[in-house]
């Protein structure tokens, strides 16, 4: 994995492009929220890359708030609402809270499926 | 019986990183069909499901060959097979209810109940250590039809 990290320039802590063509996990850090924008597809294969660039800055900053930024998302597969549900019991533990922000249209149908909606995180 | 238009078939190494080969074969496949946009998106997701299955649970000790079968028939309809020669599934009316999963806490436990919604029919046949087959089904509605003959 390509990794690259830049300081200081709007707020991006670290960019990483996955092995796969245009996947990606951007982290920012505003105080005590960090935000982490997913580019790309999310399937099984790609859930395990993206899982540990957001774990390691969770366990690192541990953010009072973890944003997950869907808005890139070109596609996803049930392994997404794994990763969802995955980031919110972690940072749940850590006494933090998941918000997913910017999902796009054509994945609703996937999360309202899942019963996510639940869990107040949208 | 509808005819025949159209047959492919691929087989691959049960690795992460072919499920999107996977999606994208049968999506190149079925645009012959000028499905819309939700409609690709419809089996992509479904193929995903199904071949994921395929490498974490049929092919959990080691790599083993997918196979995928794809009919387009002359009504629109799209017939695909997903089939393993992995472990098997001791229980499919377990496997298939919604949120069961033995893939561990990353695993949704979602993926029959998504190809259940996102195709027109499922089947499941599965034999303890022989391997296990998915047959997909979805309708599309034909607006154009192109390479009939060819």
């Amino acid at each position: 994995m390509n990794k690259r990290i830049i300081y200081g320039e709007n707020n991006i802590l670290e960019k990483r492009k996955g092995h796969q063509i245009g996947m990606g996990v951007e982290i920012q850090k505003k105080s005590t929220e960090v935000l982490a924008k997913i580019e790309g597809d999310i399937d099984h294969h790609t859930a395990a890359e993206i899982r540990k660039i957001i774990d390691e800055n969770i366990s690192l900053l541990k953010p009072k708030l973890l944003k997950l930024d869907f808005s890139g998302v070109q596609f996803m597969d049930s392994s997404g609402i794994g990763l969802i549900m995955g980031r919110f019991k972690l940072v749940k533990n850590i006494g933090g809270n998941l918000k997913v922000v910017n999902i796009p249209k054509r994945l609703e149908r996937m999360i309202k499926m899942s019963g996510l909606t639940k869990l107040g995180i949208f | 019986m509808a005819e025949i238009v159209n047959e492919m078939n691929v087989n691959f190494f049960s690795r992460s990183c072919n499920e999107s080969f996977a999606r994208t074969v049968i999506a190149a496949f079925v645009s012959q069909l000028d499905p819309t946009i939700d409609e690709l998106a419809d089996i992509k997701t479904a193929i995903s499901e199904a071949v994921t299955n395929s490498i974490v649970h049929g092919y959990k000790s080691g790599i083993g060959k997918i196979y995928i079968t794809a009919k387009i028939y002359e009504n629109g309809r799209v017939s695909i097979k997903v089939k393993d020669r992995g472990c098997g599934i001791e229980d499919i009316e377990q496997a298939m209810e919604p949120l069961f999963t033995t893939g561990g806490s990353e695993r949704s436990g979602l993926g029959f109940a998504v190809m259940q919604s996102f195709m027109d029919k499922i089947k499941v046949t599965s034999k303890v250590g022989k391997g296990t087959t998915v047959s997909l089904d979805k309708y599309i509605i034909r607006r154009t039809v192109k390479n009939e003959k060819n």
